[in-house]
């Protein structure tokens, strides 16, 4: 029996080069832990027929003497990811019967490698919520707590990774969406910098946003995983060269900024709020410096960019080249029924928010002034960071809800407060496990998450990797 | 926003809504554009709009491609001789 509870990709790595299991056995024992709990979580939307096939191929390479980080290691992949000839829907009826027609460049460098997939993983349609619950394929539950989400929108790859029916998955990120998942499922969660990470063959939600990132069990898992996916892509015009991003210097002591009137303000869990300052204790043990510093609540300009995004980049499914079609009395017609019934409700209610904020009469007072809110953060990130090094904020507001729970879609708009900063100056972000709370004899994850500069991934995991020893000491 | 605004978004939009879905979708849209309001009070008189806009080049020619035409092909809602067939629009 291979103990999947406690391994990590580094491990694996060791056990398959030294033939103490092969990639067959382990993609087995996932399976096996597959057909025993995805009825009742519903985090993966198919798991893949091929599995052990893709394994004897893998174990044909390790006979070989090849060994790459990831060869023979099984991934969950979200499903806005694409893999040539495989399902792909976003969680839509949209495109429930869509089959990708090429490979998105990170899974062209795992295939290259010889990593597994799995199967692919349940999500908000096309990556539009925060709790998985937007899925037009049904929720996907908390393992911690089944009557609980799992966050959003990658919350099938989260709950896959937390309840060992993967060993690390791909997410992707567009306002919190691999933090937020990874803080209620107790993962560690990388939103890595903006254009780090190719977006070929990743569905657009919001394309200044979106990033593909990993979600694992250890840090260095993280690393792992993001070194292999990284780099710059002709396929990807927003890519960033490498040589474009600062040379890892380490330094001694690294400063730490808190923005405590976010922290402090209404709407944050007072248990929240408590983890967060025992974790800030351990790294203030561990000789970090804690400085405040000021950032403002960035949610009002995030969504309206994210639905003028969204909007337009929905446009393209029309039921005409693709997807779910619907015969109407024209081709006018075609178009409004294929939309009006192959989206779902949050999915119609913000591309009409878009329209709205876009619209001739409205653009200056919302999508304008949103874009020069934008500039105007990217300044004030660019001042904080040359008197901090990190910038530390619980992950989420509160801990995992109800399902059902939040039925006005604002208040889950709210709970995005800390994570949407990230995106809108296009900086890495890293969520990672730093307890439980209590409720009703149940043990909810709580996440702290940590932003660095522009390509200053290496920070991330440096404090990642730190902070996972202090909670192994208590 | 009235009720004649959502249905002249939703006819921009070519979504197909029914009454209820409109009056539930006002609601929602007025709740959530009176939050994002807010975002009057960012100060920005003195900052331009920076789009960061710029041509990324490249040679051009012909690097082959992995994808499956055939795939795409074969998700046409019809089709006809490998093109895809669309209603009249004119």
């Amino acid at each position: 029996m291979i103990d999947l509870k406690s391994l990590t990709i580094a491990l694996a790595r060791k056990k398959l080069d030294s033939k103490e299991f092969s990639a067959v056995e382990l993609a087995s024992a996932y399976l096996e832990e597959i057909k025993k709990k995805n009825a009742e979580l519903n985090a993966y939307l198919e798991v893949y027929d091929d599995v052990l096939e893709q394994a004897k191929r893998a174990d044909d390479r390790i006979k070989k003497g090849e060994s790459h980080p990831m060869l023979g290691i099984p991934v969950a992949v979200k499903d806005n990811i694409l893999i040539e000839g495989k399902h792909i829907s976003s969680a839509s009826k949209m495109l429930q019967n869509y089959i990708s027609s090429y490979d998105a460049t990170v899974i062209r460098k795992l295939k290259k490698q010889g990593a597994i997939f799995l199967g692919r993983t349940n999500m908000d349609e096309f990556a539009l919520g925060g709790s998985t619950e937007n899925s037009a394929f049904g929720v996907t539950k908390n393992p911690h707590d089944t009557d609980r989400v799992p966050g959003g929108t990658s919350g099938g790859s989260a709950a896959a990774v937390a309840s060992s029916m993967a060993l690390a998955a791909l997410g992707s990120d567009t306002g919190g969406s691999i933090r937020l998942p990874s803080a209620f499922c107790g993962t560690i969660g990388l939103k890595p910098t903006y254009g780090r990470v190719s977006r070929s063959g990743l569905m657009s939600t919001a394309s200044s946003f979106d990033v593909i990132g990993p979600i694992t069990k250890t840090a260095e898992d993280a690393q792992i995983l993001f070194d292999v996916i990284k780099g710059e892509d002709v396929l990807d015009s927003t890519t960033i060269n490498e040589n474009a991003f600062p040379k890892n210097s380490s330094k001694k002591e690294l400063t730490i900024g808190v923005p405590w009137e976010l922290v402090n303000g209404e709407g944050v869990n007072p248990e929240v709020k408590e983890n967060f300052v025992q974790a800030l204790k351990k790294f203030e043990s561990l000789g970090l410096k804690v400085k405040d510093i000021k950032l403002p609540n960035s949610l009002a300009q995030y969504y309206i960019i994210n639905f003028a995004e969204v909007s337009t980049n929905l446009a393209r499914f029309d039921g005409v080249r693709y997807g779910l079609h619907k015969n109407g009395k024209s081709l006018w017609e075609d178009y409004k029924l294929a939309k009006g019934s192959g989206f779902g409700r949050e999915t119609r209610r913000r591309i009409l928010l878009g329209a709205y904020v876009l619209s001739a009469g409205y653009y200056d007072a919302y999508y304008g002034k949103a874009q020069k809110a934008r500039e105007a953060l990217r300044k004030e990130f660019k001042d904080k960071f040359s008197t901090v090094d990190l910038i530390l904020t619980p992950t989420s507001p509160i801990p995992a809800w109800k399902i059902g729970e939040k039925s006005n879609p604002l208040s889950m708009y709210l709970v995005d407060i800390f994570t949407v900063t990230a995106n809108i100056v296009g900086v890495p972000a890293m969520s990672l496990p730093s307890g439980f709370t209590e409720t009703e004899d149940k043990k909810l994850p709580l996440g702290i998450q940590f932003m660095a500069s522009h390509g200053r991934e290496d920070l991330l995991f440096e404090v990642g990797k730190k902070f996972e020893e202090a909670m192994k000491t208590k | 926003m009235n009720i004649k605004d959502v249905e002249a978004l939703a006819e921009l939009a070519k979504l197909e809504l029914s009454t209820e879905e409109k009056e539930s979708l006002l609601a929602d849209m007025e709740g959530i554009l009176s939050y994002v309001k807010q975002i009057e009070e960012v100060k920005t008189a003195d900052i331009e709009p920076d789009y960061k806009v710029y041509n990324v080049w490249r040679e051009d020619e012909l690097l082959p491609r992995d994808f499956s035409k055939e795939l795409i092909i074969e998700q046409f809602p019809t089709s006809q001789d490998g093109f895809l067939k669309v209603k009249k629009i004119l």
